[in-house]
């Protein structure tokens, strides 16, 4: 540094220089301060509004709609608010305070991290190993910028994070089509993914037949058309609203352990790890 | 039984030298593991941003008027970052700083890149460009968070390996300390902070 601090005359320029100086040497210090990442909590769900800046319906609302996704997928999504990262870049605290407390599945590494600091005005959604090939960070950037930021721009916290988590679902259902809509596309997928499923249970059922080929051939299709119609009233029935036409929805739906209603995720937060990626933005 | 005694204890003095080393050993061992787990995160995230970098580096070309000289220097502080490879089994100090230092020199030539691109309206508007920007933030958190978790891990190998008997072995069995990344070359000073003293 070549400013002249140390004169001995202090003239009310440099005075000034000092305290800028010194609050300088405050800013930096407080930049590299530690948030303290709260322990794991004892009942694992989805949101945790540290500051009440939803309503408790908003919130309830919120935290069923990500356990249910989380109950169908196995992927679990959290939502943590704060009102300010006390300094620390954003960016190293979320996948930190993932990684911390082991969202998503061992496994899989399917967590999602989702950190609002509102005084901050800043939001920074951190992806877990396992989904960082889906949610990029160039994707994921462009879900704050073009989905969530202009509802917080209007104070619609609520509006910003659910339309937020639908653009995700989207995202990780491989849906996403990478505009600023995030519209119910529910429609132009499923027709498809009914095809798919109808076209798998034929030739499961074919290859019944072919096995039982001793029986009569007559006898045998009869009954095949019956569990076709049987497993697609089955399959509709289980249909929950959230795996819209996913195939790793349907693979996964098998572990979620029918905590509906129920507070918290099921097995709560399973160990998932955390590179450090993500990306996120200020309004 | 006199006669055995020493023996004996010949026998015990061998299991426990055996049973101490193996254990000396097998340790080092899965903290050594954990160690190269650690770095090739460390490698992986700096070779992502020199993937991003290729990119970024052909977006902002299409700028019109695009300063020349901040592109060569991020450009040529690139060719050096990937000219640098490390073997983790064996890590001199020198080689890590060497490392460090060249991707330091490449953070810093980033940096002034996304200052200088600041100036240029039309590619800020740039959704390809903005992708690229977010990307290249996240590489960046990646690549600190790697660093900070190898240093986690190099802790408890060293501390396993300098301990007063257990170094006696490592001598022998060439676990040699590991260094510590220190902070990059460039990233205590933040740049985009401006003093203006008028």
């Amino acid at each position: 540094m070549q400013y002249s601090v140390f004169s001995m005359r202090l003239s009310p320029k440099t005075k000034g220089l000092i305290t800028t100086l010194v609050m300088a040497l405050f800013a930096f210090v407080s930049s590299h301060a530690q948030y303290n990442i709260p322990d794991i909590p004892k009942e694992q769900t989805s949101v945790y509004d540290y500051i009440n800046l939803l309503t408790s319906s908003q919130n309830k609302s919120l935290e069923q709609k990500l356990i249910k996704y989380s109950d169908t997928t196995s992927t679990q999504i959290v939502i943590a608010i704060i009102p300010t990262t006390k300094g620390e870049n954003i960016g190293l605290l979320a996948p930190r305070w993932g990684h911390k407390w082991g969202i998503g599945q061992a496994k899989e590494d399917n967590g999602v991290f989702i950190l609002l600091a509102k005084d901050d005005r800043k939001i920074w959604i951190s992806p877990g190993y396992g989904v960082e090939h889906k949610l990029t960070a160039g994707i994921t950037g462009e879900i704050v910028r073009n989905v969530i930021i202009p509802e917080f721009k209007q104070n619609d916290y609520y509006g910003g994070l659910n339309k937020g988590a639908d653009a995700i679902f989207e995202v990780l259902n491989g849906e996403y089509k990478g505009s600023s809509k995030s519209s119910k596309n529910g429609f132009s997928v499923g027709p498809i993914f009914i095809f798919i499923f109808i076209f798998i249970i034929i030739l499961i059922s074919i290859s019944k037949n072919r096995r039982g080929g001793g029986r009569g051939g007559n006898r045998g299709n009869r009954s095949s058309g019956i569990d076709i119609l049987e497993a697609i009233v089955l399959s509709n029935m289980g249909r929950g609203s959230y795996n819209r036409g996913s195939s790793s929805g349907w693979g996964g739906s098998s572990s979620g352990g029918g905590s509906f209603g129920g507070g918290g995720f099921g097995g709560g937060f399973g160990g998932g790890g955390f590179s450090g990626g993500g990306a996120g933005g200020s309004w | 039984m006199k006669k055995f005694l020493p023996w004996i204890i010949i026998g015990i003095l061998v299991i426990g030298l055996y049973s101490w080393g193996k254990g000396f050993n097998n340790t080092a061992v899965d903290l050594n593991e954990n160690v190269k787990e650690a770095w090739g995160n460390v490698q992986t995230s700096y070779q992502r941003r020199n993937d991003l970098i290729g990119n970024l580096v052909n977006t902002v070309k299409g700028a019109a008027d695009f300063e020349k000289s901040t592109l060569t220097a991020v450009i040529e502080a690139r060719a050096k970052a990937t000219s640098i490879n490390i073997d983790p089994s064996n890590v001199t100090p020198e080689q890590l700083a060497q490392y460090n230092q060249v991707q330091g020199g490449l953070s810093g030539a980033l940096k002034s890149l996304l200052v200088t691109v600041e100036r240029y309206p039309e590619l800020k508007a740039n959704q390809n460009f903005l992708k690229l920007q977010d990307e290249l933030t996240s590489t960046e958190n990646t690549i600190q968070t790697a660093r900070t978790r190898y240093n986690e891990q190099i802790k408890p190998y060293n501390k396993h390996v300098n301990r007063f008997p257990n170094s006696l072995l490592a001598g022998m069995l060439n676990f040699d300390e590991k260094p510590y990344f220190d902070a990059e070359a460039g990233a205590e000073k933040p740049v985009d902070v401006k003093f203006d003293f008028k």
